[in-house]
């Protein structure tokens, strides 16, 4: 078992939901500091976006993010250059578009990963059918392969990629790119289908954009992932302080909420 | 059943043409991909499938389209060149070839919805058209420069009934407008489907739209036979994403017929391009050093993308087709003597191939070659914007 999943078991068996932020790397100077800032606050985990020219699967904000630190001369070996500087001790875990490692090539970019303290990485355009030469880089160097899951996924494709997945099964919150709203329910029966053939942790993301979001997805699964709400922050100029504030905000909705099994029912349903 | 060449076959069972090819898309979309194939499958080798999609193309398309020689231009050329006319097929190039398979197989898969992207609009005003005809909700996504070049054919759609939505994001040209379907499929994915109008994207599509072209070579090389010109010696087709050059190439791909892509110098996949992951496939591409895709550029905005379809980069790789490359100030002089010489004005898109055979007839192409040339689409959406351009240069 991989390292990242190692620990996103522990941190299940302590009985702590898992927060994990994403980051568009490069979009400020100081992206650095505000994925220590959001540590501070309670992350369990941070989701670290390398910027794609194409990012099939973003909405409006996480393009914007992308496009202005793209401007900004944003590569995969500057993210890596930024990383060296980050004190901080959670996961990291890369999120980018497949052509980015395809095109560094696939043993070379996990390399620069791992070396870069990153031990998971979520490829949502490279699908399980066409995953196994990335797998085989990655098991090199102990980069755990995160597959997604969405509402659309049939009972026998979840089992495939709740079986294949390393780290954590991300659910996908909603049938939607990202930053569109959306309660948990879209992502209840493919929970129930991975928690059925698999342990590993599953986490919702796509879709969690309020603290009360977060707390109902956190209910049905293990963590769950913010992504657009943040980014739209830091678009509209949120310094380390707001960055606190916010994950902060989440924290909170997630460490009240009732206990699990209130709901798990509901998810069998 | 399928009648296109052994050569142009069925990709493997991950959709792979040798290295190319497969599924890269999210996993909301890998049901879709599946229960495409599934559909197409089913249809494909069903008689009575094959015998509506051919109905249909004769009664409502305007199928067949002639194969028309051109004496003038041949004279002048020191060639012997013959034109498959798709210009002549209902919304004036081949593009409704694909859009009537694509949405009887929509309404065989109890959709109720069709999305398209567009470039020059072309395909867009196949999709709209076909849409009205068989009575789906239709809407297409275009760049925003694009709806700017082509109003008309945005007005076209309008008037067939169908929604365009300008695409802002990015280069706003054609690559985005994929982009931009590909986020709506995700999210209305159970009632519509992404009537992708080349042979690119994720699996089955770059089979299924050759498939749905391969009409264009399985008609011409009957025509040349019954004529008495035979085998050609070559075949010439413009390409973007390339769906006409692959539709005329399957039905001489297995023949002595040298085969010949020709791409904008702006949008040169194969010239220019290298191996990558984009709109769902595995391709050459145009991308900077660290795999960002590059805007394409062209005069054209039907081959103003930085890909080609994944069949197409495998027949470049293993040496069964050549692609070349034609600058935009070469394109405007071939459409003008094609107009001139043979009554017959092409589109943009479909001038690159023409200015390919002006510029190559007695060096590429030796003198006397008997030449195929795919001609795709009537210049009539393009007469405004050649007519701003030649103003200029006056």
């Amino acid at each position: 078992m991989k390292l990242l999943e190692q620990q996103l078991r522990s941190l299940r068996s302590s009985g702590r939901k898992a927060l994990v932020p994403y980051f568009v790397a490069g979009l400020t100077p100081d992206w650095t500091q505000h994925v220590e800032a959001a540590v501070l606050a309670g992350a369990d985990a941070i989701e670290i976006g390398i910027p794609f020219s194409d990012p099939m699967i973003d909405g409006v904000v996480i393009q914007e993010g992308v496009l202005r630190s793209l401007e900004a001369g944003t590569t995969l070996d500057s993210i890596c250059k930024d990383l060296s500087s980050l004190s901080t001790h959670v996961p990291l875990v890369a999120m980018t578009y497949y052509n980015i490692f395809f095109h560094y090539g696939l043993e070379r970019a996990a390399g620069k990963l791992a070396a870069s303290g990153i031990t998971g990485a979520i490829v949502p355009d490279l699908t399980i059918e066409e995953s196994r030469e990335w797998h085989d880089a990655c098991d090199a160097d102990d980069i755990a392969t995160i597959f997604i899951v969405a509402p659309s996924s049939t009972p026998d494709r979840v089992a495939l990629l709740a079986s294949g997945t390393e780290g954590f099964c991300y659910a996908s919150a909603r049938m939607a790119v990202t930053g569109r709203s959306a309660d948990a329910v879209d992502a209840k029966r493919v929970i129930a289908d991975a928690r059925a053939i698999s342990d590993v942790p599953v986490y919702v993301g796509i879709g969690i954009g309020t603290p009360e979001q977060a707390r109902d997805a956190s209910m049905v699964s293990d963590g769950v992932i913010v992504g657009t709400a943040l980014v739209q922050l830091i678009l509209d100029g949120g310094d380390v302080r707001a960055i606190e504030d916010f994950i902060g905000s989440f924290r909170l909705a997630i460490d009240t909420a009732p206990a699990r099994s209130d709901f798990l029912s509901d998810a069998e349903e | 059943m399928s009648e296109s060449p052994s050569f142009m076959s069925s990709p493997d069972a991950r959709g792979h043409f040798g290295e190319f090819g497969g599924r890269f898309v999210p996993e909301a979309l890998m049901p879709a991909c599946l229960e495409l194939e599934v559909a197409f499958r089913d249809a494909w080798s069903d008689d009575a499938f094959q015998l509506e999609y051919r109905t249909v193309l004769k009664e409502f398309g305007g199928r067949p389209t002639p194969v028309t020689p051109l004496p003038r231009l041949s004279d002048r050329l020191g060639l012997e060149l013959y034109a498959k006319r798709e210009d002549l097929a209902h919304t004036g190039s081949h593009k409704i070839n694909n859009v009537v398979g694509q949405t009887l197989l929509t309404k065989r898969m109890g959709k109720t919805r069709v999305i398209a992207e567009t470039g020059a609009g072309q395909h867009g005003v196949a999709t709209a058209t076909a849409a009205a005809r068989f009575g789906l909700a239709c809407t297409v996504y275009m760049g925003e420069v694009d709806t700017k070049r082509q109003v008309l054919n945005v007005f076209r759609m309008e008037l067939l009934g169908a929604t365009v939505i300008p695409v802002t994001s990015g280069s706003r040209t054609l690559k985005d407008a994929v982009n931009e379907a590909m986020r709506e499929w995700v999210s209305c994915v159970s009632d519509t489907h992404y009537c992708l109008g080349s042979v690119m994207g994720p699996h089955p599509f770059p089979w299924m739209v050759r498939e749905l072209q391969s009409i264009i070579g399985i008609e011409a090389s009957a025509q040349l036979e019954e004529m008495g010109v035979g085998t050609p010696d070559l075949v010439v087709a413009c390409v973007g994403g390339g769906s006409n050059a692959a539709g005329v190439f399957a039905g001489f791909a297995n023949t002595s017929a040298r085969l010949v892509g020709v791409e904008a110098a702006g949008g040169s996949a194969v010239g220019k391009g290298s191996p990558g992951v984009l709109h769902g496939m595995k391709s050459l591409l145009i991308q900077d050093e660290f795999g960002q895709i590059e805007e394409a550029h062209s005069i054209s905005a039907g081959l103003d993308y930085p890909g080609i379809g994944p069949e197409h980069a495998f027949l470049a790789t293993s040496g069964r087709a050549e692609y070349e490359s034609i600058g935009d100030d070469e394109v405007l002089d071939a459409l003008k003597l094609l107009s001139e010489l043979e009554g017959i004005i092409p589109a943009l898109e479909t001038a690159h191939a023409v200015a390919w055979i002006m510029k190559e007839a007695g060096g590429a192409i030796p003198k006397g070659s008997k030449v195929l040339l795919n001609l795709s689409g009537r210049g009539d959406k393009d007469v405004a914007q050649v007519r701003e351009i030649l103003r200029g240069e006056r």
